[in-house]
């Protein structure tokens, strides 16, 4: 008998009593001005955010991140940023995502955001290789400020997880609050573990086509 | 072997340090109530997502295969293991199929469980634990003292010898952010170098086939976006229905392990990474025999999120290897005997009962009354000594005979009151070693009572 | 007139008969017609909590014949009441009269505010007040809100204390750590429990306690045993010799009003 019939076998041996799913239609919690509690979480998280009205404000702002003008090599999805020919990094022409090693700054469209807990939704869909999300030493995250949604009740489904696109294709989807970070050392918090020693986050007024960004 | 009582009589015998070791526990506690008590409905969600684990598990077979067919739809090789030893030889031998020579691993229980390092490292492979707390008592050679902080149980002062030794950073330097950075860059070649990543599975999802692991430093998704295989460990407990029930769990697992809102990272794996390859590994070990028990099946709807260790009194009070248990504290102390009710008869008994693991527990596990009936069962399986029964039943005999009992009672307060401190304050008397015993009063109650009723 | 039979626990009755006695009275001033059935003696909690289930069967069985005549029994422990409450189903077939018999037990305090709705006590206790939280009273039995759990506070020890002139709470750090009594764990894991203990003294004295009191004297012969190691022991009585109107002893009643009277 192979091991997986003998595991199937040695559950279905036992009778166990009959247990119905709970309706997941609950009063879940609601937030009087989801933008507010969403930065307010994101701060908490060790993250920064800010509204702004268009994507040129975002090129704007750039420049006023740490480390940001320092940068050597930059790989952003966000288009018409205003980036140096020399620093950019064109992530399609990248084969191997070892070769993401050096990236300072990766500039990354969110699909939307959660205000109960700070987590904005990525996603390897129009993103070659899901490491930029990791290996770069800052991550910026552009979302438009009406996708903020208030729990994550709500952002399950948003996901589309349960879409059929989902479920016959690979992919990888991360909710992602704040930098990396660890307490592992005697319960200190320390940003910067493994992955973004940093994330700042632009909530975007004007909308934008996210299919312009790859 | 040393019970559970011996071990923790050694901790407490370092007051200071057993003092630290409590209090920041009882921080990590402190911060969990804080963020639980801005939810107004934290009870609901507990109950709910209590709900749906108890559904999981009694359709625990139906939602494996279900979870099979759609990962190998996303193309995932999917392997069954019964045990330990034969998910070791399937790591093994999917490593050495591939040409392996370097791993990274994420924080897994279940690979500590099974003993996965060592058996990789015996075939010659070089497993490097990628979490930093797993990374320090790996580097000291010692299990992790906890599922959560793993190295709770280490100053920062031995951090900094063990990190001087392996990593070169400065003799002396203790200072966390320091020490972190020698750990990021340390560990940034190791995920560079890696032929493969190892990590576990917070969440199966019966309806996608995805798995979903969370980690607040990032080393899940670092050890599997730059290596092309990707093997993932999984026990058959941590599958849920669908992605809608993801929303209680990632709601309650940060918030009650470390007080944070959520995990920085929670990530959804549906699948390899382009040009990839991605396994996993479904393990019982043990988990389908809980299964049947009335009494302890809920224990399988743990998420190990550590809020029972970090709330248990005793746990604070004796550390994590006083368990000698993969995982301590009061889940370790159900799941420990499961595996091995000889090996680990102390630990239902390492327990005051008073409840604080089943009210903090995110997924209601009544653990403690889990614990009282293990205690029964180590009794009725003869496991429990002559030392602790003898009394009992001799005190139930007395009991059963008022009678008896109330002479007793009173020849028994004599004695203390005409017995000089030195013979009541033996060396066998293990009430009146730190404690007076209460003063003997010459009538009970009962005699009390009768007088009065006259 | 409600019928009451009091249930005494066996150390309480050994070691502590003025509890008992103060347990008959705020019962009886509560308009309760009380009785000690003497044929009780131990609800078997130490040989269930051991793990010896078969010893504590035949006192589980006495309990509940002893107690048969009664409408209530009730009894100055949470723990003893939890464990005829929530346990006895562990031990005993679920038959009508085990049912009937744990439906009609009480905690002394539950007892007042659940099923005689006393809403106040009169009397004065100016002092101080550590209450300490017993576990099984606090999660078993609910008698007030746990920290651990999200919900409306309550606290039924509380609200019958608050009423008495001149009393006031001190504040925990740890609301309802356990003192680490639980049972033959004081023994067993001797030095795991008196640490515990120490470290709720220790709350207790930097939160100002002047008397310690509790709703059952087993976490108190714990604490107070520490306590009596200590070069300045505070008093410690159980809630029904407060209630009873009992004052403490060795102490006078001053710098007690600067608590608020919560």
């Amino acid at each position: 008998m192979s091991s997986r019939d003998k595991i199937l076998k040695s559950i279905n041996r036992h009778l166990v009593p009959a247990a119905p799913l709970p309706d997941m239609d609950q009063a879940w919690i609601q937030f009087d001005n989801p933008t507010e509690q969403f930065l307010t979480m994101l701060s908490a998280v060790g993250g920064r955010g800010e509204v702004v009205a268009n994507l040129q404000a975002v090129s704007a702002k750039l420049h006023e991140e740490p480390f940001y003008d320092d940068a050597k090599q930059i790989c952003s999805l966000v288009p018409n940023l205003d980036i140096s020919a020399d620093k950019q990094v064109d992530l399609n022409a990248i084969e191997d995502p070892h070769d993401l090693a050096d990236i300072d700054f990766a500039i990354v469209p969110g699909e939307f955001a959660v205000a109960e807990n700070g987590a904005i939704w990525v996603t390897d869909a129009q993103v070659k290789h899901k490491a930029l999300y990791f290996i770069a030493q800052h991550v910026v995250i552009v979302v438009h400020a009406s996708d903020i949604l208030h729990n994550m009740h709500e952002a399950y489904p948003r996901t589309g997880l349960n879409t059929e696109a989902f479920q016959q294709t690979p992919h990888f989807g991360v909710f992602i609050s704040g930098p990396s970070k660890t307490a592992d050392i005697e319960q200190s918090l320390v940003i910067g573990a493994h992955g973004a020693r940093s994330l700042r986050v632009f909530l975007v007024e004007e909308s934008f086509d996210r299919a312009q960004f790859k | 072997m040393a019970g559970h009582a011996q071990l923790a009589d050694k901790f407490v015998a370092n007051e200071e340090r057993a003092q630290w070791h409590d209090k920041s526990l009882w921080f990590v506690r402190h911060k969990r109530d804080n963020i639980s008590h801005s939810i107004p409905e934290w009870e609901t969600l507990r109950e709910t997502a209590s709900q749906v684990k108890l559904h999981t598990v009694a359709h625990l077979a139906q939602y494996l295969e279900e979870f099979e067919t759609n990962a190998k739809k996303l193309g995932v090789t999917v392997h069954w293991a019964s045990n330990a030893a034969e998910h070791n030889e399937i790591v093994l031998s999917i490593l050495q199929e591939h040409n392996v020579k370097r791993v990274v691993k994420s924080k897994s229980m279940l690979t500590e469980e099974c003993h996965l390092n060592p058996h990789l490292e015996a075939a010659g492979m070089e497993v490097v634990d990628t979490d930093l707390g797993e990374r320090i008592v790996q580097l000291r050679k010692e299990p992790p003292s906890h599922i959560v902080l793993p190295a709770i149980h280490i100053k920062k002062e031995e951090v900094g010898e063990v990190f001087h030794e392996h990593l070169g950073t400065e003799a002396g330097a203790s200072d966390p952010g320091y020490l972190t950075e020698a750990a990021r860059q340390h560990l940034r070649e190791n995920f560079l170098a890696a032929d493969a990543g190892i990590t576990g599975v917070n969440f199966g999802i019966a309806s996608t086939g995805g798995i979903v692991v969370c980690t607040n430093e990032g080393n899940a998704d670092l050890g599997t976006a730059l290596p092309n295989l990707h093997i993932a460990c999984m026990g058959i407990e941590k599958l849920i229905p669908s992605p809608d029930h993801l929303s209680l769990y990632t709601r309650l697992l940060a918030r009650s392990a470390t007080g944070q809102p959520i995990t920085t990272y929670t990530s959804h794996f549906h699948g390899p990474k382009p040009g990839g390859e991605m396994h996993i590994v479904l393990v019982d070990n043990g988990r389908s025999d809980i299964l049947g028990s009335d009494d302890f099946r809920r224990s399988l709807s743990c998420i190990r999120c550590g809020a029972c260790m970090n709330t248990c009194p005793v746990y604070r009070r004796s550390g994590g290897h006083s368990y000698q248990s993969t995982v301590p504290g009061p889940i370790g102390s159900i799941l420990g005997p499961s595996q091995n009710a000889k090996e680990h008869s102390s630990l239902p008994f390492a327990c005051s009962l008073c409840g604080s693991c089943t009210d903090v527990c995110p997924v209601k596990i009544d653990l403690h009354h889990q614990l009282l009936t293990w205690r029964k069962e180590i009794y009725v399986r003869g496991l429990l000594p002559f030392s602790k029964t003898f009394p009992m039943k001799v005190m139930s005999k007395v009991f059963q005979r008022p009678g008896l009992y109330a002479f007793g009672g009173k020849v028994a307060r004599k004695a203390l009151r005409l017995m000089p401190r030195w013979m009541i304050y033996n060396p066998l008397n293990g009430w009146g070693r730190q404690r007076d015993l209460p003063e003997a009063p010459k009538e009970s109650f009962r005699d009390l009572y009768k007088k009065r009723k006259k | 007139m409600p019928r009451v039979g009091l249930f005494i626990p066996c150390y309480i009755d050994q070691f502590y008969p003025d509890v008992g006695l103060a347990t008959l009275e705020v019962l009886e001033q509560h308009g309760c017609e009380v009785d000690y059935p003497a044929a009780q003696t131990c609800c078997g909690q130490p040989m269930a909590n051991t793990g010896c289930t078969d010893a504590a069967v035949p006192l589980a069985e006495r309990m509940i014949n002893v107690f048969a005549p009664y409408d209530y029994v009730v009894a100055p422990s949470g723990s003893c009441v939890a464990m005829v409450r929530e346990h006895y189903t562990d031990l005993l077939p679920l038959t009508n009269k085990l049912q009937e018999f744990q439906a009609k037990t009480f905690e002394l305090c539950e007892f007042l505010t659940d099923v005689l709705k006393v809403d106040s006590i009169s009397g004065s206790f100016p002092y101080k007040v550590g209450v300490h939280q017993s576990c099984h009273g606090l999660r078993e039995l609910r008698l007030a809100r746990s920290s651990e759990t999200v919900g409306d506070d309550f606290d039924k020890a509380r609200q019958l204390l608050k009423s008495l002139d001149g009393i006031s709470f001190a504040e925990l750090t740890r609301t309802d750590e356990c003192c680490g009594f639980g049972g033959t764990f004081a023994v067993h894991e001797e030095a795991v429990s008196c640490m515990m203990g120490r470290d709720r003294l220790a709350d207790h004295r930097a939160a100002g306690t002047e008397v310690l009191t509790a709703g059952d004297m087993s976490c108190l012969m714990h604490l107070n045993g520490l306590n009596q190691r200590h070069a300045q022991p505070f008093p410690v009585m159980h809630i029904a010799q407060i209630l009873a109107g009992r004052q403490p002893e060795g102490i006078t009643p001053v710098n007690s009003t600067d608590g608020s009277v919560a």
